[in-house]
């Protein structure tokens, strides 16, 4: 330490430790939109953050090099959250008040998700949450805010549509008896419940006989599956994911889970199945993303693009991210200004041109969430494509019966 | 809370069978860690936040070997060696400038080692997990024991790890190094005022906790997601597991490793949304019956 008191290796110290908390920023012009993206880069669900990340950048260079949004060029500003709703929630609030970003796309889990939901209800700021399932962020009243929109798929969604696939993949096979394992927060309890719910709707006469709640992110996951075999259910439902559903396979073989039980999950990714040395045939998965579902040339391409660029394959994040950039572009266009509260009621209600539409389009519903999106639901093979025999859902019974939940939850 | 489920394994071989296992190699993985932990932290009084890097490490190093050599042993030997040569070096340049002074500083190294490594281990491997996947020779269907299911890595590991404890046990115990670092433990001054190289000690000591954190790592990367950031949650259950023990405690270390995995084992039948909550509990119990840890000894 030097006589005044600041020496060389503070300042040395000070400008590194800055240099290491500076975000990541895709550059654009200088009248640029800056767009802060909360997200999460580290930990075992960063495949949602890279994967997301990834897309949005993709789709801001292609929309810049169109003009941009309204004749201005997308910046994007990355920072890390590391799925901490506290930590994301003031990442979000300073890229407003601080970070000079006009507009927020939130590409955290549902745990980042409902406390960047306050943020947004606080500062009126347009934000695109493109990462959280959980139903009621948008879903229930109370919970919404006037200037968010979820661009990502919903749980009540797949519950219906994996709750039909399965009762009769169930009633095929005669599998009454089931377990359940979920991750233990927010996303992991309303979705199961609400799977059971739409399952029983189809096949009132299964059998729940054991249900296992691993931590986000428990690396260890033994005495889970050895509880899952101990009970010995026919088949199993889980909600884990990415890093966590990639740990859950792995360990599940080693006890040989794979052949004591059929396993179901709508969250198996590219990425997830590319990770796993020895994937098990025959597990039931939904289509997070899936080139080839719905079967238009435009997803095709986008696919292949994203992979050409990023030499990895997309997710469900990616496309949930990219979508959301589709319906920023649309509403510039239709609205003729890059200014966000001006796009937040020409989004209400907007159908778009999209590559992930179930027949090339999505609309975000005056509810502020997507539908029409693809959702199917298939089973693995150990090989690229990796999901094969693709059953599309039924988006009239989707709307129908999430209908109906929402009266019996009190929303509408 | 299921205690009915629970009655029923402990009335079934095999799920008593199952549970146990399942419990042991849960417990021995984390004493590994925790083994080094607790030395280090009885030869040097230092607590090692940055000991879940170690572990990180071992697992990332363990599965870049693999790829490159396909040999499992050697990746998990390279784990092992790597990290006690990075244990060294972390005593050496880092920790060694900070004995004896604030406490607060030697947190701040350890987090900051562990921010750091985080960070460059992005860099290096890339922010999204990666799988081991299962070794080729240990591609085999699991043994059934009196109906209980014992895999055969996790039979190999469970063995690997008492085969580490014992060496570790004999080692401190037996050998003249060993009662070296037993007595620096005790009385640090006395072991130096014999002439003894404290220097070189305290830089072994960390060399061995790191190469078995490192080790730990290599040995779970089969069955694990390696991420950056891994560390943390192991860490925590070998600081939980060095409290019930005792603060220097190897045996202290290793019952209390196999008391929170046998927890965990049947505490997810029994108590599924609490199983955490068990440990901390189990924690707390201690702290309160016996300030000091199972194996610890009184502070004067």
């Amino acid at each position: 330490m030097t006589k005044e008191g600041v020496c060389r290796r503070t300042v040395l110290t000070a400008g590194v430790a800055s240099m290491i908390s500076m975000p990541f920023v895709a550059r654009g012009a200088g009248n640029a939109v800056r767009i802060g993206v909360p997200t999460v880069l580290s930990g075992p669900i960063a495949l949602l953050g890279t994967s997301s990340r990834n897309a949005l950048m993709l789709e801001a260079d292609r929309i810049n090099a169109g003009g941009g949004l309204a004749g201005r060029k997308i910046e994007l500003i990355f920072q890390d959250g590391k799925a901490q709703p506290q930590e994301t929630a003031r990442i979000a609030r300073e890229m407003i008040n601080s970070g000079g970003c006009e507009l927020l796309i939130d590409a955290t889990p549902s745990s980042g998700a409902f406390a960047v939901q306050e943020v947004v209800r606080d500062l009126g700021v347009l934000c695109f949450h493109t990462g959280s399932e959980t139903s009621s962020l948008t879903a229930d009243p109370k919970l919404r805010a006037p200037t968010a929109f979820r661009c990502a798929r919903q749980g009540v969604h797949d519950s219906i549509a994996g709750g039909a696939y399965l009762a009769q993949f169930a009633s095929e096979h005669k599998f009454n008896k089931w377990a359940t394992c979920s991750p233990d927060y927010a996303y992991g309890h309303d979705t199961t419940v609400q799977f059971l719910d739409f399952f029983r709707h189809f096949k009132p006469d299964i059998e729940i006989i054991t249900q296992a709640w691993p931590k986000l992110g428990q690396p260890d996951l033994t005495e889970v599956i050895t509880k899952l075999i101990q009970a010995k259910p026919q088949a199993l439902f889980t909600l884990l994911y990415a890093g966590d559903l990639s740990a859950f396979i792995n360990q599940g073989n080693v006890y040989a889970l794979f052949g004591a039980m059929s396993v179901c999950t709508p969250n198996v990714d590219y990425p997830v199945l590319n990770a796993i040395k020895n994937l098990p045939d025959g597990i039931q998965s939904g289509t997070r993303y899936f080139e080839d579902f719905p079967a238009l040339p435009a997803n095709k391409a986008w696919g292949e693009a994203y992979r050409t660029r990023f030499g990895e394959y997309p997710t469900n994040w990616s496309w949930q991210s990219a979508a959301s950039m589709m319906f920023l572009e649309a509403a510039a266009k239709k609205a003729g200004t890059a200014d966000g509260k001006a796009l937040v009621p020409v989004l209400s209600g907007l159908t778009i041109d999209c590559p992930f539409g179930v027949d090339g389009r999505i609309t975000m519903r005056d509810d502020h969430t997507i539908i029409d999106y693809a959702i199917g639901w298939g089973h693995t093979i150990a090989k690229p494509p990796f999901i094969t025999g693709v059953k599309a859902a039924d988006w009239g019974q989707i709307i129908e019966l999430e209908t109906a939940w929402k009266k019996q939850q009190g929303y509408i | 809370m299921d205690l009915e489920a629970l009655v029923a394994c402990f009335g079934s071989l095999a799920c008593v069978v199952t549970q146990t296992t399942s419990g042991l190699i849960v417990g021995l993985l984390l004493f590994l860690v925790a083994a080094g932990l607790t030395l280090i932290f009885g030869v040097l009084k230092i607590v090692n936040f940055a000991h879940g890097t170690f572990y990180m490490l071992g697992a990332y190093i363990a599965y870049s070997v693999l790829r490159a050599s396909g040999s499992y042993g050697l990746a998990v030997l390279a784990a092992g060696a790597a990290m006690a040569v990075f244990g060294v070096a972390f005593e050496r340049f880092l920790i060694a400038r900070v004995y004896g002074g604030n406490v607060l500083m030697q947190l701040l190294i350890c987090y900051a080692v562990v921010l750091i490594f985080d960070d460059l281990v992005k860099l290096v491997w890339g922010a999204d997990f990666h799988a081991m996947g299962m070794p080729d020779a240990f591609q085999r269907a699991p043994i059934f024991i009196a109906g209980g299911v014992v895999p055969p890595f996790y039979a190999g590991l469970i063995a690997v790890s008492l085969c580490l404890a014992a060496l570790l046990g004999l080692g401190l115990g037996v050998t003249r190094i060993g009662k070296i670092i037993t007595a620096a433990a005790d009385n640090p001054q006395m072991v130096s005022a014999l002439g003894i190289n404290t220097t070189a000690l305290f830089a072994l000591v960390f060399g061995l906790g790191g190469g078995l954190a490192g080790l730990a790592g290599a040995l779970a990367a089969p069955v694990r997601s390696l991420s950056p950031g891994m560390g943390f949650s192991v860490l925590i259950e070998s600081f939980i597991i060095t409290v019930i023990g005792g603060m220097g405690s190897i045996a202290g270390a290793l019952l209390a490793a196999i008391g929170i995995g046998l927890l965990r084992g049947f505490g997810t039948i029994g108590f599924p949304l609490f199983t955490d909550g068990l440990i901390y509990a189990a924690m707390i119990l201690v702290l309160l019956l016996r300030p000091s840890g199972l194996f610890g000894r009184e502070m004067v």
